[in-house]
């Protein structure tokens, strides 16, 4: 297997604070990659920083052998490396349909420029009505994104990302603000639908049960670093994992106190 | 689709009414429609402006680069008729958006308001020293012909009138139609949300930039047809509260059909010519009352009185 994405040495400091210290990551094609770590861990930082949101103070960032540090996120898009929001980010005065219609529009307009870009011989209008279908949204087509209950933005948000057909979809905290007995039918749907893509996902979750769900490996961050990286079960009974990121005492630990 | 078939259909009878009204005006009349097209053509380009989320206090610069242009034209190129004029004017005014593009479509909000306004101020500083243009008195812009016919006569007289209301269709239908292609569609999308937009592969700028030279190119239309109109220009045509009128049009007509401005513009110069007429020393009043009572009663314009319900932009 390739690595499809690449960091070396990535590193972001806001003042003294660090927040990516020396991140070293590969990730290979077609996998799913769950991001935890606890709040300010540097999860969002890793994901701002690959997309082109945030510039790195050092380090490199290679997506399929291509050097794209400090690129703006409109060019990443491009080349086929994608994300969705933790707060969804849709365009409110347009429509759910719309929405899709934006991103996928961009992707025709710009056929040479977009990298993956395979909308074959369908038109973008047929494509749209299909994601509607595929991240079942039919029901909320013609209706204004600002008025959408939030776990269907969540969703729009998410199949926007898909919109522009990433070869690498970062999802930031894909289920936040999405009932506990409806993130599991989220996650389903969008795991689904981008498995049709073969698209590689890395995603940020607070829910072990979710992570442990639907990842082939997990990174555990601490601190603007990576604690443990590696099979779910081996990374969920690191002991350095257990303490800072699940909050378990750890017998023998040094927090005795 | 639809309501954009309905929206052609609606100009393409505007037009024709226009043009069969055209014998029977008063001079004054077809005068005074002329002006307010031409005034509605800068605000259509307020329109796709507002649309993507920008409000310029400066479209007075490209309304002078038109009106100027279209005189130096006839004075200095030799071009004797009216069409080859308003296109210099359109041109004119493109070129330079698209020269000053290139630091204003980094700017939003109040900043990129500012800015433009200075832009034609330093435009309206520039006239007034220029003898060569007739400083503060500008100088006389008339056609020989008008598409060919002569202006003074029978037909020809209607010719400045039926070229503005030509090119307000061509303008509205063309505004209209480029907002439902995609590129278009990116302008609500920037409006509502800028980030997004460059997270889905599209430069914010290019689009903005774009938007600002085609808003130029109507407000040099405009400007150079009204110079045909009164047969004049003079520096007070890049003057800040000649921009002003033009964003009192814009917000006047609600930015929700590209027919809006067309209808804003008539109602505020038979509003004015009224309220001239009746209370010449306190016209201004009446037009502030009339602005006010627009934003209390319909903050989308006055074209929200014909949609009967709201429905998502196109």
């Amino acid at each position: 297997m390739t690595a499809i994405l690449r960091t070396t040495g990535l590193t972001k400091t806001f003042g003294a604070v660090t927040a990516a210290n020396a991140l070293d990551v590969s990730v290979e094609a077609g996998s799913v990659v769950g991001l935890i770590g606890g709040n300010g861990a540097g999860k969002t930082t890793f994901i701002n920083l690959v997309t082109g949101y945030l510039k790195p103070t050092s380090g490199r960032v290679h997506f399929d052998g291509l050097d794209i540090t400090g690129q703006p996120p409109r060019l990443i898009t491009r080349l086929g490396l994608c994300r969705s929001f933790q707060i969804p980010q849709v365009f409110d005065s347009l429509t759910a349909y719309e929405n899709l219609l934006v991103g996928i529009g961009i992707v025709s307009m710009g056929r040479k420029a977009f990298i993956g870009s395979a909308l074959g011989r369908q038109s973008p209008e047929t494509v749209a009505e299909e994601m509607l279908q595929r991240f079942r949204l039919g029901a909320y087509r013609d209706q204004l994104a600002s008025t959408l209950p939030e776990g269907v933005r969540k969703l729009l948000d998410i199949a926007m990302a898909l919109a522009v057909k990433p070869r690498i979809l970062l999802l930031d905290e894909p289920t936040s603000g999405v009932s506990a007995d409806e993130k599991f039918t989220l996650m389903d749907l969008v795991l689904e639908a981008i498995r049709a893509e073969n698209v590689t996902v890395l995603f940020v979750e607070h829910d072990m049960e979710v992570v442990r769900r639907y990842v082939h490996r997990i990174l555990a961050f601490y601190e603007g670093r990576i604690i443990a990286d590696g099979e779910p079960a081996a990374v969920m009974a690191h002991p350095d994992v257990r303490r800072y990121v699940v909050g378990e005492p750890v017998a023998g630990g040094e927090d005795a106190c | 689709m639809t309501s954009s078939r309905r929206t052609v259909q609606g100009l393409a009878l505007a037009l024709l009414a226009a043009g069969v009204a055209a014998p029977f005006l008063p001079r004054w009349a077809g005068f005074l429609v002329t002006i307010a097209i031409a005034k509605a053509l800068v605000a259509l380009g307020l329109l796709l402006l507002m649309r993507t989320g920008l409000v310029s206090f400066g479209q007075g610069l490209y309304f002078a680069i038109g009106a100027y242009s279209a005189g130096i034209g006839a004075d200095t190129l030799k071009i004797t008729d009216a069409v080859p004029m308003v296109l210099l004017g359109a041109f004119a005014a493109g070129l330079v958006a698209l020269a000053l593009g290139t630091l204003l479509a980094r700017y939003r909000t109040i900043f990129f308001a500012m800015l433009s306004l200075a832009f034609s101020m330093i435009l309206y500083g520039l006239l007034v020293k220029s003898s060569a243009l007739g400083s503060t008195d500008g100088f006389n812009v008339s056609a020989r012909t008008v598409f060919g016919l002569d202006p003074h006569g029978p037909v020809g007289r209607f010719g400045v009138y039926g070229l503005a209301a030509l090119v307000a269709f061509l303008g509205a239908v063309g505004v209209d139609r480029y907002l439902r292609t995609h590129l278009g569609r990116l302008a609500p999308a920037i409006k509502d949300n800028e980030l997004r937009v460059e997270y889905m592969g599209a430069s914010v700028r290019n689009v903005v930039h774009l938007h600002l030279v085609m808003a130029a190119v109507l407000a040099g239309a405009g400007g150079a047809l009204t110079a045909l109109a009164v047969g004049h220009v003079d520096p007070e045509t890049a003057y800040w509260t000649t921009s002003g009128e033009f964003v009192f049009v814009a917000i006047l007509s609600g930015t929700s059909s590209v027919a809006a401005p067309f209808a804003g513009a008539l109602i505020l110069e038979l509003l004015r010519s009224f309220a001239y007429e009746h209370a010449p020393n306190t016209w201004q009043l009446v037009m502030g009352g009339v602005m006010l009572s627009v934003i209390l009663f319909l903050p989308e314009g006055l074209w929200s009185v014909f949609r009967r319900r709201r429905r998502s932009a196109p």
